[in-house]
């Protein structure tokens, strides 16, 4: 049993492969574990490559997304290594330790809000065959600056130098979105798989909030993002970039205007639709010996109208509905705004065991007709053991919305399995939606390493799709909860009750009764009684 | 708090203000979803339709329909798991456009801060009441009430407290707040302390039930006052109506209260800026919680805004007068028992296990007649008033409101003729056993109910158990009749109401004329039926289905032949 990482509380899963970390929610884990076995290792290669992308979202906020990648061509699981250089060594001896085969790890607080901020720009790895792949999720776990600090340590430059420079807690977070994640896996050496190496990816993506630091203007740049600039590449860094999409929305170009003016431009498709992203290489002397730093400003030329943002082809919600602490229903609706294509959508639900799911009352419902699943897993919660577990693989329907529904009961927990008294409620893990979404544009295959690494994270395995993993909100339920008082007066009731009771009834029963002769005479008799013993005569 | 202290803010509420004072026939549902995207809100908005029973004349409606629009603020790093609610209720005669403003200025002024730990939704709804209901059942996506609306865009997980908010006039003298919702239900306690502590802390002039609080508890005014605070409360519980649009999320246990901004022509007058700074410092309390509201009592009356009196002191007095229905029961089966071992001995010697079931048997046989019949009254007085309503208009020149009310006063009375109608039923020997008997049913029945109504709304089972429990419990066939009939009539459940009706308005220092009090009790008749039907009131079912029959069986044994 492998060691994981977060806290004591923690319910895993036995999942079927296509789930992996991308992170709506506090904390999230995921391994995969198995027997290593790989060929023989070259001499160890390690190199390093930063990213950073903004993307203005269709809302007006601006999402920053970090990479840093550490590919470290090594047998890691095989042989005691012992000397590392760009790879930490924490991360190292757990791979050998548990020959871990993957780990995706995830802090996040807040939620991304697909249906204004588009799909979310990091997903997880389509990964594939696993011998056995475990799964959980911490709702409610606050992410901080403590948890910021070691994820910085791992990076080789530290927040030194590079593009880590800006990674200032107070900035980041200071924002509508913050998630940090680590992903550790194998990726082939070559097209045969002979040999593979060791990837390690430190992302974090925050989404600044245009309303709160902009006051209603929508421009931005590094130093009001960030309050740092950047200065001069991680010289460990191979690759340094800095990406800006400036991809207009609307049809007449040239809505947003970055400065300075960036040497190259990269065009791509990126889920589903056609990006142009100027380009800016640290290692480019032009680009920083010119001032010394480089403060990249976005500028919207034209106002961005209050018309609504493009709306995502899926998107999800998910809601708690009815009332009382007996019964309820947790309901997802899934929507698929695109105009003629269906697409098939496979829903991941752990539902904690204590929400008695009725399994019968499962509806799903797609303008206003039955849809049946094409395929339904089901396994059964086991009380205090493990959660429900239920994944469906639905049609969802052109331009429509699909509502999944299911009945709950509320368990009556043991006593001392309340959370302390004042507590929000028990949160329930959001469900997860895995999809191969149509693309607008077809795109072409790229080559992994040559291509930026905001790309090569997801993909593509055929052009007309794109896939898209998505995590609805979690939710709070309130549980049937006992006035903990009330045990607490009942046992002082019953003692007292008890203890006088027995008290006297113990008096009763164990006293022997004999009568007594009244005494007579009292204060003179006994006087005369000290008297008589005085005298040495005999009492009376 | 800086909220409106700049003078652009204020700049901009006064345009608000002036934009709203603009004579409008709908909500500007455009307008408010432009002006709160503008803000940085994420706007929806829902249609919902409902037709009434029948037409509601107070408020001039009968096919309604309307829509609710409300922007969700969402709390930067959280993942939309709670919330709260600000909720002004919008109609057409404008009255309360000064709360619209007011609600997109805080709006504004929310927005920019980064304190938020919950979402909060700033829901503006139309037809007062209707909205509210229709909103709150699609937020919570249930249909209780029948109400058609269109499913809900945007949620923000589950709501932990709302604030209503009504303001009258732009001038603002004093505050007063309403916590008595549907069917008696009251918020937390500690929802209430929380803004009686902003009210002292921005120096507001607070009222509850529209009395002022008395400072000096030593002399007997202050006493005195606070009693009339009190039977205010008592009343209003009792009736079981939202007294604002927070009553009717106290169904889905959010804790809400309304706030009412009141011109009541003092000196001392304050401007929005000084309702604002207490709504967000409550907002902001609010947002801090780290637990539902629960650590407060659920149960209480208040006396005054400072006060309140507890379940555990005013739950023994109706424990008492209850008492006094099970005592007399116990008498009634003793005589019985007694009347029972008496025929046994004059029936001589064929055995007491021989003549004690008939004698049983005859008790209870001549008893179903009575229950069944005043049960179907009760059942005809449910259902018949709104069913028939169309019949009615038809035949009598009157309207379909008006014909309710009618036929409900029409069959109420109509139950009084009920002993006459029944007696040939009833068995002609024992005759005393008969109506002891019945008498006894009739008072474990209304036991029963007042002490299950006492438990879920304390104000109408103490009223009713004040005004019913000595009347039934003297009620005999022999003695003064006529007196006992007086009695009677005077303490049922429909004289009650008009007693209420008028003692309501004494305490408000508005006293009521017998004409007046009459209309209002009209009235009060068709909006208990109406709000039945659309928010689940349960006064109407309770007082038709359950206490009418029971206080029937009484006039029954007070008839008995």
């Amino acid at each position: 049993m492998p060691a994981v990482h977060g806290g004591e509380r923690r319910w895993e899963a036995e999942a079927a492969p296509g789930m992996a970390a991308a992170r709506p929610l506090a904390l999230l884990v995921l391994l995969v574990l198995g027997p290593g076995g790989w060929g023989f290792a070259d001499p160890p290669r390690d190199s390093l490559r930063e990213e950073l992308v903004i993307t203005p979202l269709p809302s007006g906020d601006v999402a920053a997304t970090f990479q840093f990648r550490t590919r470290w061509d090594s047998e890691l699981q095989r042989e005691g290594v012992s000397h590392y250089r760009l790879f930490p060594k924490a991360l190292g001896q757990l791979i050998s330790k548990y020959s871990l085969r993957e780990l995706h790890l995830s802090f996040t607080q807040g939620f991304w809000r697909t249906r204004y901020w588009g799909p979310p720009f990091l997903q997880a790895p389509s990964d594939t065959d696993h011998y056995f792949l475990r799964y959980a999720v911490l709702p409610r776990e606050v992410v901080c600056t403590e948890n910021l600090t070691p994820w910085k340590k791992l990076l080789p430059c530290s927040s030194k130098a590079g593009l880590s420079v800006l990674l200032k807690a107070d900035r980041l977070f200071h924002t509508s979105y913050h998630s940090q994640a680590v992903h550790i896996r194998p990726v082939c050496r070559n097209a045969h798989c002979t040999s593979i190496s060791w990837e390690l990816r430190q992302t974090l993506s925050v989404v600044f909030d245009a309303f709160i630091t902009g006051q209603g203007k929508k421009d931005w740049s590094l130093f009001r993002m960030f309050s740092r600039t950047l200065t001069e590449p991680c010289p460990l860094a191979s690759e340094s970039r800095v990406y800006v999409d400036i991809t207009s929305y609307n049809q007449d170009n040239e809505t947003l205007e970055v400065n300075p003016l960036p040497t190259t431009t990269y065009q791509d498709v990126i889920l589903g639709t056609r990006k142009t992203y100027a380009v800016y290489d640290l290692h480019d002397t032009a680009i920083i010996n010119n001032s010394r730093n480089l403060n990249l400003q976005l500028k919207w030329k034209k106002p961005p109208e209050n018309e609504a943002p493009p709306v995502p082809f899926l998107h999800a919600q998910r809601y708690v509905s009815g009332y009382g602490l007996q019964k309820g229903e947790l309901s997802t609706l899934l929507y698929n705004t695109h105009p003629y294509r269906a697409f098939p959508v496979l829903l991941l639900d752990t539902v904690p065991w204590y929400l008695r799911l009725y399994v019968h009352t499962l509806t799903i419902t797609s303008k206003g007709k039955e849809n049946k699943p094409s395929y339904i897993h089901y396994q059964p919660a086991q009380d205090r053991l493990q959660p429900h577990l239920l994944e469906m693989l639905i049609q969802l329907p052109a331009n429509s919305v699909t509502k999944v529904s299911i009945q709950f009961e509320r368990a009556l927990l043991k006593w001392t399995e309340y959370t302390p008294d004042p507590n929000h409620g028990f949160y329930v893990s959001p469900s997860v939606l895995s999809a191969l979404v149509p693309s607008m544009v077809a795109a072409k295959p790229v080559d992994w390493e040559e291509s930026p690494l905001f790309n090569s994270l997801f993909p593509v395995s055929d052009g007309s799709n794109y896939f898209v993993r998505l995590y609805t909100e979690p939710l709070l339920v309130n549980l049937p909860t006992p006035d903990f008082s009330m045990p607490y007066n009942v046992i002082c009731l019953t003692c007292t009750v008890v203890a006088v009771c027995y008290g006297s009834f113990y008096n009763l029963l164990t006293r022997t009764f004999r009568i007594e002769e009244p005494s007579t005479g009292g204060l003179a008799k006994r006087l005369a009684n000290l008297i008589r013993r005085a005298r040495g005569v005999p009492p009376l | 708090m800086g909220l409106l202290s700049d003078p652009v803010r204020r700049r901009a509420l006064a345009r608000l203000v002036l934009r709203l004072n603009a004579p409008l026939w709908a909500l500007p549902v455009a307008w408010l979803e432009r002006t709160m995207q503008s803000v940085g809100l994420e706007v929806y908005t829902q249609s919902f339709s409902r037709q009434l029973p029948f037409p509601d004349e107070t408020h001039e409606r009968y096919m309604v329909s309307g829509t609710n629009v409300y922007g969700i603020l969402r709390a930067p790093r959280a993942a939309s798991t709670e919330s709260l609610v600000l909720t002004v209720p919008c109609s057409s005669d404008s009255t309360n456009n000064q709360a619209v403003g007011l609600l997109l200025a805080l709006a504004a002024h929310f927005r920019g801060q980064i304190y938020w730990a919950k979402d909060i939704i700033f829901l503006v709804t139309e037809h007062d009441l209707l909205g509210t209901e229709a909103w709150l059942e699609a937020y919570h996506d249930v249909n209780v009430t029948g109400i058609q609306s269109s499913p809900l865009q945007g949620r923000a997980g589950a709501i932990q407290a709302a604030v209503a908010l009504e303001l009258s006039s732009d001038v603002v003298t004093s505050l007063d707040v309403a916590v008595e919702g549907l069917n008696g239900q009251l918020p937390n306690l500690d929802l209430l302390n929380l803004f009686q502590t902003f009210c002292q802390k921005g120096g507001l002039l607070c009222t509850l039930q529209g009395k002022l609080q008395s400072q000096d508890w030593t002399s007997l005014d202050g006493p005195l006052q606070g009693l009339q605070t009190l039977l205010l409360m008592v009343l209003r519980q009792a009736s079981g109506r939202p007294h604002g649009p927070h009553g009717l999320f106290l169904r889905y246990r959010v804790e809400a209260l309304t706030l009412r901004g009141i011109n009541s022509f003092r000196q001392y007058k304050y401007d929005l800026v000084a309702v604002g700074k207490t709504l967000e410092g409550m907002f902001r309390k609010l947002n801090h919680l780290l637990e539902r509201l629960h650590q407060s009592f659920f149960l209480y009356l208040l006396p005054a805004l400072s006060r309140f009196v507890s379940i555990g002191l005013y739950m023994p007095a109706a424990g008492f007068l209850l008492l006094v229905l099970g005592l007399k029961a116990l008498e009634l089966w003793m005589q019985l028992h007694e009347a029972g071992v008496g025929l046994e001995e004059t029936g001589g010697g064929s055995g007491p296990s021989a003549l004690h079931p008939p004698a049983q048997g005859v008790g209870l046989t001549s008893l179903v007649a009575p229950l069944l019949i005043s049960q179907a009254m009760g059942v005809a007085l449910y259902i018949l008033p709104v069913l028939g309503q169309h019949v009615a208009t038809q035949h009598f020149p009157v309207a379909e409101a008006e014909a309710v009310v009618l036929t409900l006063l029409a069959i109420y009375a109509a139950g009084l003729a009920l002993p006459h109608s029944t007696h040939w039923v009833v068995s002609p020997q024992a005759p005393d056993r008969g109506w002891m008997a019945l008498k006894l049913v009739a008072l474990i029945y209304l036991a029963l109910q007042l002490g299950c109504i006492a438990l879920t709304n304390f104000s109408l089972g103490f009223l009713l158990a004040a005004t019913m429990v000595p009347t039934a419990a003297v009620t005999k066939p022999h003695g003064p009749r006529p007196l006992y009939a007086a009695l009677l009539v005077l303490t049922s459940p429909a004289a009650t109401l008009l007693g209420s009706l008028f003692l309501w308005r004494e305490l408000q220092e508005a006293p009521l004329s017998l004409a007046e009090g009459w209309q209002l009790f009209l009235t009060a008749l068709a909006q208990g039926v109406l709000e039945h039907y659309t928010y689940g009131a349960l006064l109407f079912p309770l007082l038709a289905l359950g206490l009418y029959p029971c206080w029937l069986l009484f006039w029954n044994v007070l008839f008995w032949k």
